[in-house]
């Protein structure tokens, strides 16, 4: 039996594959851009809501100014930077609890380095060598036992936090005065040489989004983390080697958790607090998820994720700038989470229907 | 065809316990071959395949690549030595393109740099050969449908220099008309030379493109040939091991009442004003292309999908769209989707097969563990479901059981109207036909029967009426015997103008 390939309904379909492909196109772009543009929409409705209080106050605006913008990337840049990493675990098809810890670990390590005036090279080397160990250690014990991700980083969260109350001896380590000032200009929100326009933290965090972007978009690494999230069987069958991809995963994703210590100690002025991380992982995992990352692995978008962790200090921001309470402020956050996820979760299912 | 073999694989044996899975199994492909690979659910089909492509080991046996020793380790060894498979579950990931999915694992690179310029050539070389130079290497392949899916397997596997493809059951989820344009690319991949070993139930399919046969049962080879030297039934019997005088046994029935009436009914997207008529006693088969609407039809009915607008009666009462209420005014439903919601997976027979009914084992909130134990033992009885007692696992067993367990559950609630989607899919031969008896059965007994199949074999055989639908519309209902399988596709392509 001959069955012809060429049946006017088999046309028919394919010009309806054709059509569907335009629309589908500028959706994917949207859906791309859709955390970005939220972002601008949540800003300029702070700035609306400030313009109009200011008005009936009769005091000047202060919300929609550069002062407040440069503030607000500031504050945004620990969290983003660390997100980059947790965006990688996360497309990978893990989650990483410990990061909160793993930074304060970082940064009590810096601050060690730097109290007995060691050289400026080994307390930043020591923040991102700590950060990305603590990493490597989590991907290891994930691939060798093959634990649940949740599980492991669960319990390494404590123990990182309890690693770095030892060193610190049950009390944060301070540094002051025995820091570089160019280390501590990484989390001022005005910039020194005003032409940098930003805080160089945010430049620092900006420019390794790009290097983040490029590595998951351009490298043979990249590819190998979008599948090991989307398919773990397929990228095995297809010799892609899992273990060490996701040991390899973890310890990018624990080095920009190390950087990120490194801004947590510059925010304290030259303090390595052990205890200051804890619960910072949920912010950080909060950017991700804002931003279009599937907890189920496979998805996440870099611009996405800085989005994501801009809005969250753009809502802090915001709120403080209209005297809103900071325990509603925390209420507002959590809605915009939520209502995040299941507005992408809505669009997701269109595009797949 | 004089030429050495490809493959070769000489008396293959394997124990999993005490249990003898492959007992002296050979086969051998040539190049530019078809070998349809036949038998039960259960006769050492995957085991073998499980062996070829390198996720199991041998106890003893040999096999031979184009004349060298072959002996993967690993799924990816088999791979790298050039054996393929595409597996009924596609090996894809979903959020990555065309173009990363065929390449992943045999990237283009320089220094860990991807070089899509040069890779994009190859990419176009494979789907061109394929005959699909069409499919734009930049879709993610979640936005594909499953036949294009599929492609992008077969394209990964042209790249790789696969010399031998395994397909297992590749057709089981696609239309008539994408197994057309599947066959169409297995031809081009016979052309160039490459080995094929298709694995299938479908014999009619078997017949059309594979050109010798190897039959397994219990472990052993039974019989191997070609097929243009070989009838169907003897080919069946050959599986089954007997001689089966009916693949689908007749119990007699007689239509009676309207049992369920649809009127206009409409979902969402699809069915749109659907209006039908089943009668007690009756076994109505639905069918039409993938997308056509018809499970979709199934799922508003008991109250899965969300319906727009359309009235539904149950021997004259309303029927409330939830499916609460579907369960209780009593119809059941039989999920195409046997693994991910079908069934659960991880409960046992007794608590899968009692999950829609359990009020007559419960007082005050509390069940009767060794009642309800002793009806599920009643009922795998009754349907032969084979397992070693009531409290196992559903994932342990075959297909074949897992279905019989799915279907005893809707019997168990007393459903009388059964909603059955693809019922018999990804079943071997044996059980298909006990399937169909458990039907005729039901309708015997008065009850209804909505059964949707692609099949159009088993439905000619088996139903009182076939109703065939496309775009989400019931093109035409008539008696089975009004049916041609010609005719059924014409009407599930929409060719026909003016539907009744």
């Amino acid at each position: 039996m001959n069955l012809d390939t060429h049946s006017p309904a088999a046309d028919l379909r394919a010009i309806a594959d054709e059509q569907r492909l335009l629309p589908s196109l500028a959706k994917s772009t949207l859906s791309v851009l859709a955390p970005f543009l939220a972002l601008i929409l949540v800003w300029f409705a702070f700035a609306g809501a400030d313009y109009r209080r200011s008005a009936r106050l009769q005091k000047p605006a202060q919300f929609n100014t550069r002062a407040s913008l440069q503030k607000v990337l500031r504050d945004a840049s620990q969290v983003g930077v660390a997100a980059l990493g947790m965006t990688l675990i996360i497309i990978a098809g893990g989650i990483d609890l410990s990061a909160g810890a793993a930074m304060s670990l970082a940064a009590t390590a810096a601050a060690w380095c730097f109290r007995d005036s060691q050289p400026v090279w080994r307390g930043i080397a020591a923040a991102l060598a700590t950060g990305c160990l603590a990493g490597a250690i989590n991907g290891t014990l994930i691939s060798v036992l093959r634990l649940v991700p949740f599980i492991v980083t669960l319990g390494t969260m404590t123990i990182f936090h309890g690693l770095g109350l030892i060193i610190a001896k049950d009390t944060p380590i301070r540094a002051f005065g025995k820091v570089p000032d160019w280390i501590i200009n990484l989390q001022r929100p005005f910039p020194k040489p005003e032409w940098l326009m930003v805080s160089s933290g945010v430049l620092v965090m900006l420019v390794l989004a790009v290097l983040v972007s490029v590595l998951l978009r351009y490298t043979v690494l990249g590819r190998h983390i979008v599948a090991l999230g989307s398919n773990e069987a397929t990228a095995r069958l297809c010799g892609v080697n899992v273990e060490l991809t996701r040991i390899v995963v973890y310890s990018i994703a624990g080095l920009l958790t190390g950087v990120a210590g490194l801004f947590q100690f510059a925010v304290l002025s030259g303090e390595g607090d052990p205890n200051q991380g804890i619960g910072k992982e949920l912010p950080v995992i909060a950017a991700v998820v804002i931003g279009g990352g599937s907890l189920s692995g496979g998805r996440g978008s870099i611009l996405g994720t800085i989005s994501g962790a801009c809005m969250m200090s753009v809502i802090q921001h915001g709120c403080v700038t209209l005297d809103i309470r900071t325990s509603l402020q925390k209420v507002i956050i959590g809605v915009i989470i939520i209502a995040a996820v299941s507005v992408d979760q809505f669009r997701q299912r269109r595009i797949a229907s | 065809m004089a030429s050495a073999p490809l493959l070769r694989m000489t008396d293959i044996s394997k124990h999993f316990g005490a249990t003898r899975a492959l007992d002296g199994v050979s086969l051998e492909v040539r190049p530019g071959e078809v070998l349809a690979l036949l038998g039960e659910n259960g006769a050492g089909k995957s085991t073998l395949m499980k062996i070829l492509s390198g996720s199991q080991q041998p106890d003893s046996g040999q096999m031979e690549l184009e004349g060298s020793p072959y002996r993967p380790r690993s799924p990816a060894a088999a791979r790298r030595a050039g054996v393929a498979m595409i597996y009924q579950e596609l090996n894809l990931a979903p959020h990555l393109s065309v173009e990363d999915n065929i390449m992943l694992g045999q990237e283009v690179s320089r220094g860990g740099w991807l070089l899509r310029g040069r890779q994009r050539p190859r990419v176009r070389q494979a789907l061109e050969l394929l005959g699909h130079p069409d499919l734009r290497p930049d879709t993610p392949v979640r936005q594909l449908s499953v036949a294009a899916q599929q492609l992008v397997e077969i394209a990964r596997a042209l790249v790789m220099e696969a010399r031998v493809i395994v397909f297992d059951e590749p057709t089981s989820s696609l239309t008539r008309h994408d197994v057309a344009r599947l066959f169409d690319v297995i031809r081009r991949l016979r052309q160039r030379g490459i080995g094929v070993v298709y694995i299938s139930h479908f014999l009619e399919e078997v017949r059309q493109i594979c050109d010798t046969y190897s039959v397994l049962r219990d472990g052993r080879s039974v019989g191997s040939g070609t097929l243009a030297g070989a009838t169907e039934s003897q080919i069946v019997a050959l599986m089954v091991g007997r001689s089966v005088e009916e693949l689908f046994p007749q119990v007699p029935h007689v239509p009676g009442e309207v049992l369920l009436n649809v009127q206009e009914l409409s979902g969402i997207h699809a069915p749109q004003k659907v209006s039908l008529q089943v009668r007690a006693g009756e076994i109505l088969g639905i069918t039409g292309l993938v997308g056509a609407g018809r499970t979709e039809f199934l799922r508003c009915l008991f109250g899965l999908d969300a319906v727009r607008s359309g009235e539904v009666t149950l021997a004259d009462v309303p029927l409330p769209a939830s499916t609460g209420s579907a369960i209780g005014a009593g119809l059941g439903y039989v999920s195409e989707d046997r693994k991910g919601e079908g069934l659960a997976q991880q409960l046992s027979i007794v608590d899968n097969l009692t999950l829609t009914q359990l009020e007559p084992y419960s007082r005050g909130g509390f069940l009767n563990l060794r009642r309800r134990r002793t009806a599920a033992r009643d009922w795998m009885r009754k349907l032969q479901v084979k397992a070693r007692d009531p409290s196992q696992q559903i994932s342990e067993l075959s297909g074949g059981n897992q279905q019989k367990v799915a279907l005893a559950r809707i019997l168990h609630q007393q459903a009388q109207v059964l909603l059955l989607d693809e019922p018999t899919r990804g079943i071997d031969v044996g059980t298909k036909a006990e399937i169909y008896r458990l039907m005729g059965e039901a309708a015997a007994e008065g009850r209804a029967i909505l059964f949707i199949s692609s099949y159009f074999t088993e439905l000619l055989a088996v139903c009182d009426r076939i109703a065939v639908m496309s775009r989400g519309r019931l093109r035409r209902v008539l008696p089975a015997r009004d049916w041609t399988e010609h005719s059924i596709l014409q009407a599930a392509m929409g060719l026909e103008d003016n539907p009744e």
